[in-house]
């Protein structure tokens, strides 16, 4: 690297040492100005549009989208913003999330994972029967990490079929749907429904913090963001790198901590009807993490950054030098991987798991949440926080609707027509990027 | 067609290579007024490289000389065999006969890694930039800087500011755009300083101005003689006589695989350059004129 630096600075190394240290001169001043280094608030609008033009329109269509709905439901029925119903909606929604969040690694590819629901009920599958007395009552960390690692092999299993023989993930994903329901079923036997026996499982989605424990962690939580954020925002401006103007920082870190605040007081407002209920969800704090470490992993690391590349131009990715095969296939270990995740969220929720579990339905809603939060279908666009807004976005059509008293026949419309809308702005926003 | 004052090349006189070809013992041709055994400026040297596909003969033992800090143009009508030249010398093919020289030294270049390592980079003409990532990212693709695991955006970002005011590239609005809002220009500009941040000596372009208005074609060619001017050694293939006349120091014409005419840009003129490319030899009537 050292190497690497010196010879970028000293880019004309054979033309002696003069016109170096001229070419040096000229590349620090260069450095600050204003026409590579984004600083003043016009030229940060300025590179906001050209990520427009290039089809990142980011989480805003998203957010307007929400708070749309949000109004309409408001509107037609006062239960929608109760405390007890946010919270309800988002642990709903929580399924969703974590299976939208296992979808984005596909679609980053160009991919599709049709398979997700169904793995995500193997896994449910695989840890209520470790925990039951037949299988020595395995201990609750044990049977999780079991039904994960299971499910990372069946990701593995996919992803080399995939990259290693070129078959498409469409067929490959969808024998994974009908195969894994099969393998489900058989472990399930005839029995129909198995009981969850380990109350630590069942508290994921049904226990929640102390109103106090909820403070804490939601402030300690945005405290370390603001930090985080403010800190390197600043180095980048000390630096001369392209960096938000200072108010944009403060607003962003402003817009979380209100948001956090808020959901606190939500879920800490009593939302029981015989007997107190307060607290956040412990569910939600898992979604939370998942996020944030696979935000991290897509956006800070160099396979975050392969992963990009390959879903935007796999050929430039390849000459690169990057290993398209191992990628993609980790790829789909990741997100077979989170939807075993999301398949012990669910399970925990019910209580059971049964062979009721409609792996097809959760995989598309999947998809739609993705895709409404801003994931592209078409690859290489697309976050972690896309996936879980956009499965706020599906869980608060499904839930409004089910107050309303609306049939499961309108929901489904409704959701189908908001989807294909989503799908609209993908392509309009695609296609005007590769009109240049 | 610009007229470019200059001398008629003194070209195809007999004389038989030392080295052994196994393929196809051709008649070649050497540099005018130049000795070929003298090495110095000679960043790479290809003497009698060959190549077949099954019975095509794609290269008949081509001789060509890169020196550092100049450009050297690359013509030839299609099927002349120049893809198959810059390939064989980025290590995407493997010539069947004839040696290849790196700063004076035999070399075998087997795969592209081998050729990034020795100091050469391609520049294609479908640019191989990824669209949906932005100007720093692209420059860095596939050789990340990272630390304590997390990637190192400060410091690329740093260079690549550098490497492109090196180049005098200023006319991005900012580092950190995407490419697909760029110009063609400027994704040419992003794709040869991306080659250039890799510690290159040689960089090999083809076409580069094949799908440029005339403002972007000037600029990228400024850029062009700018890589020459820092040193660097840059391989150009190019159908168009008029970039080829306005950026190149040496010219080398291929027809049908065979090298029929090399030297420099001003012992050429452009009548000659068309009637090599078509003919493969300067047509004696007046007929090409």
């Amino acid at each position: 690297m050292e190497r690497l630096d010196e010879k970028t600075r000293g880019l004309g190394h054979d033309n002696g040492g003069a016109d170096e240290d001229a070419l040096a001169a000229s590349a620090a001043e260069v450095a600050v100005s204003p026409e590579l280094a984004a600083g003043s608030l016009r030229d940060y609008l300025h590179l906001w549009l050209a990520r427009l033009r290039a089809g990142e329109s980011g989480v805003l269509p998203v957010v307007v989208g929400l708070v749309a709905i949000t109004i309409i439901f408001q509107s037609l029925n006062s239960k929608f913003l109760t405390s007890g119903n946010i919270v309800n909606l988002l642990v709903q929604g929580a399924v969703f999330m974590m299976l939208a969040l296992a979808e984005v690694f596909a679609l980053l590819l160009g991919e599709i994972d049709l398979s997700a629901g169904f793995v995500a009920g193997l896994s449910g599958v695989v840890t209520a029967e470790l925990l039951t007395t037949a299988h020595g009552s395995w201990p609750w960390g044990a049977a999780i990490l079991a039904a994960l690692l299971a499910c990372a092999a069946i990701g593995l299993l996919h992803g080399t079929l995939i990259t290693r023989l070129g078959l498409p993930s469409f067929v490959v994903t969808l024998g994974g749907l009908l195969g894994w329901q099969g393998v489900m079923l058989a472990i399930l036997g005839n029995g129909g429904t198995l009981p969850i026996q380990d109350n630590v499982v069942n508290d994921v989605a049904n226990a929640n913090l102390t109103p106090a424990a909820s403070w804490i962690v939601t402030l300690v939580l945005v405290a370390a963001y603001g930090f985080t954020t403010w800190r390197r925002a600043a180095r980048r401006r000390a630096r001369g790198l392209v960096a938000p103007p200072p108010g944009f920082t403060i607003i962003k870190i402003a817009g979380v901590a209100v948001a956090g605040v808020v959901l606190v007081l939500v879920c800490n407002a009593d939302r029981g009807v015989l007997v107190p209920i307060r607290g956040m969800p412990w569910v939600l704090l898992i979604v939370v993490a998942v996020a944030t470490a696979w935000s991290i992993l897509l956006g800070r690391t160099s396979f975050g950054r392969h992963v990009y590349a390959i879903g935007g131009n796999a050929e430039a990715a390849r000459r690169s030098g990057i290993r398209l095969a191992r990628v993609r296939t980790l790829c789909f270990v990741l997100a077979s991987f989170t939807a075993g995740m999301a398949g012990i969220i669910y399970a925990s929720r019910l209580r059971s798991v049964s062979t009721n579990i409609d792996g097809g339905t959760l995989v598309l809603y999947a998809v739609a949440a993705a895709v409404i939060g801003g994931t592209s279908l078409f690859g290489g666009r697309g976050k972690a926080i896309h996936a879980v807004l956009g499965g706020i976005v599906i869980a608060a059509i499904d839930n409004g609707m089910g107050l309303q008293g609306f049939s499961a026949a309108s929901r489904n419309v409704v959701t189908a027509i908001v989807l294909i809308a989503a799908v609209t702005v993908d392509a309009v926003a695609r296609r005007s990027a590769t009109t240049h | 067609m610009r007229p470019v004052p200059g001398v008629r090349v003194q070209v195809g006189r007999d004389r038989l290579i030392a080295v052994p070809v196994p393929v196809t013992a051709s008649r070649d041709e050497s540099l005018p007024g130049e000795s070929p055994r003298s090495p110095g400026s000679r960043l790479l040297e290809l003497r009698s490289v060959s190549k077949r596909f099954g019975p095509v003969l794609a290269l008949r033992g081509v001789n060509l000389v890169v020196p550092a800090g100049e450009v050297t143009a690359l013509a030839g009508d299609n099927g002349a065999g120049k893809s198959v030249l810059i390939k064989t010398i980025a290590g995407i093919h493997q010539p069947d006969g004839g040696q290849i020289y790196w700063e004076g030294r035999p070399v075998h270049i087997r795969t592209p890694r081998d050729a990034a390592a020795l100091g050469i980079q391609t520049v294609y003409q479908d640019l191989a930039l990824a669209d949906n990532l932005d100007i720093v990212q692209n420059m860095f693709l596939g050789r990340e800087r990272s630390r304590a695991g997390l990637l190192d955006d400060d410091s690329m970002e740093t260079s690549a500011t550098k490497a492109l005011a090196g180049l005098s590239v200023t006319t991005v609005r900012s580092i950190r755009q995407p490419v697909a809002s760029l110009s063609g220009g400027q994704r040419q500009a992003v794709a040869i300083a991306r080659a250039v941040l890799w510690n290159s000596k040689l960089v090999i372009m083809d076409e580069p101005t094949a799908a440029l208005g005339v403002a972007q074609t000037e600029m990228v060619l400024d850029l062009v003689r700018t890589l020459a001017e820092r040193g660097y050694a840059v391989l150009l293939i190019s159908h168009n006589l008029h970039d080829v006349f306005v950026v190149a120091d040496r010219l080398a014409i291929l027809h049908l695989g065979r090298m029929v005419a090399t030297g420099k840009i001003a012992e050429f003129e452009p009548q000659t350059v068309v009637s090599y490319m078509t003919f493969g030899r300067v047509q004696p009537s007046a007929d090409t004129r």
